[in-house]
């Protein structure tokens, strides 16, 4: 019986090593990061805005933003503290949903969180099925130490571009970095060409 | 539970930089004014690097990154430090 779960497990090992970047290991578990305190948001209170290059801000409440068409993206993520988690599963609003009722031509975008944290992207990372503003982890609501009420999910990028307790997104005509991105951290954040600081 | 350390957490990295322990330092804060000892402030540390904030107003006071070699320090918060040089 051993022989045979070690067989099983090692050929399943290398199928999933094939979706780690570089540089990371493997973790069943989820790590909390967090650079400040927890920001305890209630549903009532929530709001989601995107603003436009030109100033024009579009909002949701809790109850509007759950009335749009829900998605389930199921997605690996890869932290750039080196630890990558296969097969999560998230519920939330996509990005290009929400970006529908936006009038925009901008190349970048800053989102914005309760707590002041921020992290830039280009619009074209947040658009195209790869973006998505999540309330749920494996069916139930997102706890506040993950980023709950809502949090952003980008998963092809490394995951502090991810932003928990997501308030907005600014849209803009230049790149401007955010939170980590100010402080040494890679301007883009690609994991699979280990995009990691400054230079990288 | 507790999710920051003092800024003895900081000791280490700021004693690569700074010829004198700034953790033995007193900071003024910019943003609301509270006086205290810079041992004082709230370093969280389960993050992509080191984040000191004021204990009174949660302002982000510094931010340090280390990559083998080179190390980013962002002091844009700090306020005004009183440092006693002997
Ligand atoms: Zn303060």
């Amino acid at each position: 019986m051993g022989i045979i779960s070690r067989g099983f497990g090692g050929r399943r090992r290398t199928a999933e090593d094939a979706r780690v970047p570089p540089g990371q290991y493997l973790t069943d578990g989820f790590p909390v990061l967090s650079a400040g305190p927890t920001p305890r948001v209630t549903e009532e209170d929530w709001r989601f805005s995107i603003t436009s290059e030109a100033g024009d801000t579009v909002t949701w409440t809790w109850e509007e933003f759950l009335a749009l068409p829900q998605e389930r993206p199921h997605t690996d993520i890869h932290c750039v503290t080196r630890w990558s988690k296969l097969d999560t599963e998230w519920t939330g609003v996509g990005l290009d949903t929400l970006l529908e009722s936006v009038d925009t031509a901008a190349d970048f975008a800053l989102a914005y969180s309760h707590g002041g944290y921020t992290t830039n992207l280009p619009l074209e990372d947040l658009a195209g099925g790869q973006a998505w503003v999540v309330h749920a982890f494996g069916g139930e609501p997102l706890a506040p130490e993950h980023g709950g009420p809502a949090r952003l999910l980008v998963p092809h990028l490394y995951f502090w571009k991810s932003a928990k307790w997501i308030k907005g997104v600014r849209l803009l005509d230049h790149d401007e970095p955010g939170f980590w991105e100010q402080a040494g951290y890679h301007p883009y954040g690609d994991p699979w060409r280990e995009q990691r600081y400054w230079g990288d | 539970m507790t999710e920051y350390l003092d800024a003895n957490a900081l000791a280490g990295a700021l004693s690569e930089v700074f010829s004198v322990d700034l953790t033995s330092s007193w900071r003024r804060c910019s943003v609301c004014g509270h006086t205290g000892a810079f041992a004082e402030l709230h370093v969280y540390t389960d993050c992509p690097g080191q984040v000191a904030r004021c204990p009174s107003c949660q302002t982000v006071v510094l931010r340090l990154v280390r990559s083998g070699d080179t190390l980013w320090l962002d002091l844009g918060g700090t306020g005004c430090l009183r440092v006693e040089l002997r």
